[in-house]
């Protein structure tokens, strides 16, 4: 007999953060870009850090990303990812300023760098929940 | 008026450490630990008036301890909710209980039966994991192992830094933790048998991770006019304080991820205490992780950012050492008890009650804790 996997954790989406996961439902990374100062931020949250105005755009990010840090996951610490270990786990800086955390989704064993390009992708875990990954820029 | 030297830590209890508590509830091990200390203190349990808890110990509450011990006026409770930082938050909270006149004998309990729950589980429950909770979780980063490993490994890529030198931490930490006596790891290892253990979270191997543990430690702070008449030496809290990272919530969008909360709180509690990392003769380092410690080493001021791994190269962090570090064990081999082992450490050293990891004549060290998402507190305490 097989056993069911147990689901993967979900988001506790919130009203500040909505938009964000609709977004990659769309296959689209948006982020939070303040009206009164332009200052972008990440992850989602109510206030402008620069000029502490809580009125916001969502402004699509353009994909291009680098190597800022990573982990590669060997312990399964949620029963959930078991069956993907090792996953690559990237620490992302995004050409707009701000960070991401995602999987690296790669054919065969990579040697990452730091600066490294990366271009951001997009998981379908199931039709409610997309969540972001990251590939290797072919043109890196 | 300073709070430096107000306060004092008068009493010190732990129970056994081992991997199975044995039916004994966390409540029951904090109860345990606490009635050593009071003890300790030349106390009576009818004497705490104050109780601060470091960490949310299983469900445990002030109320159980006012009903257990039968406390007849408990004048102050708090709560110090930062994971490992909490314990040495919970020295800084007490001291000003203490020093405002509030109280004047405050009880700070740890105790756990941690490996009840996956700590993957377990963090997720916690409110400062929210934000981690909702963007990192659904990725695939569950566990601190996770949201920890990047800092080291962008430190090793910057720096140079290696596992070589991460395990001197855990080969050093071990030795000491086999000199204690009540430790859960009792065999040597060696730099060769930390590079053979499996990875966890690259760059952490199974042996730069601490034991999930059952056990319990308390304190003891009191006002430092009430513990003149003390039968133990009185060991005074100098210099103390809070440090939070910035973007506390989530290290992923910290701009330096090398620098942990400890960098801004290490100048104001050394200032605090008047004097200098290198009078330091004994530290007691939260090492949930031995990079932690590293990273610790440099925010604390004992050697510049990105030189931590030369520093701790050689058996430095040992007895005898240029700066012997975790004399007990530590989380990586005594215990996890969210830090209140270290700080029951180093009371033993400054009161030469060390045993076979005695520090010769230690009249001055400091205790950090590291908790969360990189928030630390330190405090340093003296022998008078
Ligand atoms: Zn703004």
């Amino acid at each position: 007999m097989s056993q069911a996997m147990p689901p993967k954790p979900r988001p506790e989406i919130t009203e500040d953060s909505r938009p964000y996961w609709d977004g990659l439902r769309q296959h689209r990374l948006l982020l939070q870009c303040c009206t009164d100062c332009g200052r972008l931020r990440h992850y989602p949250r109510p206030l402008c850090d620069a000029c502490h105005s809580f009125a916001c755009d969502w402004v699509e990010a353009c994909g291009a990303a680098h190597v800022h840090s990573w982990t590669v996951a060997h312990h399964a610490f949620h029963p959930a990812f078991r069956n993907e270990l090792p996953t690559v786990l990237v620490t992302a800086d995004l050409a707009e300023g701000v960070r991401l955390l995602a999987p690296l989704q790669t054919e065969a064993p990579v040697t990452l760098q730091l600066g490294q390009r990366l271009q951001v992708g997009y998981w379908d875990v199931d039709p409610s929940l997309t969540v972001p990954v990251l590939r290797l820029d072919e043109n890196g | 008026m300073s709070i430096s030297g107000r306060a004092a830590v008068t009493g010190i209890g732990d129970t056994d450490y081992t991997r199975d508590a044995s039916g004994r509830s966390a409540l029951m091990l904090q109860l345990e630990a606490s009635l050593k200390a009071i003890a300790d203190a030349g106390l009576r349990p009818h004497d705490i008036d104050g109780i601060v808890m470091p960490i949310p110990s299983g469900a445990s509450v002030a109320e159980d301890f006012v009903t257990n011990l039968s406390i007849p006026d408990l004048r102050y409770s708090a709560a110090t909710p930062l994971g490992g930082a909490g314990s040495v938050a919970a020295l800084q909270c007490a001291a000003m209980a203490v020093a405002s006149g509030i109280c004047r004998h405050v009880l700070l309990p740890v105790g756990r039966t941690g490996r009840t729950q996956r700590i993957g589980a377990r963090v997720q429950a916690m409110p400062q994991f929210r934000t981690v909770g909702e963007f990192e979780a659904p990725v695939g980063a569950v566990a601190p192992a996770q949201y920890y490993a990047p800092m080291a490994r962008r430190h090793m890529e910057l720096f140079g830094t290696t596992s070589r030198q991460l395990a001197e931490i855990a080969v050093t930490t071990r030795q000491h933790a086999i000199l204690n006596g009540n430790a859960r790891m009792t065999k040597p290892i060696t730099i060769e048998d930390h590079q053979a253990s499996r990875m966890i979270a690259d760059p952490l191997r199974l042996l730069d991770c601490s034991l999930e543990s059952d056990g319990g430690a308390a304190v003891i702070v009191s006002a430092a006019e009430c513990a003149r008449d003390a039968a133990k030496p009185r060991v005074l809290i100098t210099g103390m304080g809070e440090g939070h990272p910035d973007s506390p919530s989530t290290i992923t969008q910290r701009a330096d991820i090398t620098r942990l909360g400890i960098a801004k709180v290490a100048p104001r509690a050394f200032a605090m205490a008047g004097v200098a990392p290198g009078d330091i003769q004994v530290a007691e380092i939260y090492d949930c992780f031995t990079y932690i410690v590293l990273c610790q080493l440099e925010d604390l001021g004992f050697c510049p950012k990105g030189e931590g791994g030369r520093f701790v190269e050689g058996g430095a962090l040992g007895l005898g050492g240029r700066l012997p570090v975790n004399t007990h064990g530590g989380l990586l081999s005594q215990a996890h008890m969210a830090g209140m082992n270290h700080v029951v450490e180093l009371v033993r050293q400054l009161r030469g009650e060390a045993g076979q990891a005695q520090v010769p004549d230690a009249r001055l060290g400091l205790v950090t804790g590291y908790g969360d998402l990189g928030d630390g507190t330190l405090a340093i305490m003296a022998r008078e």
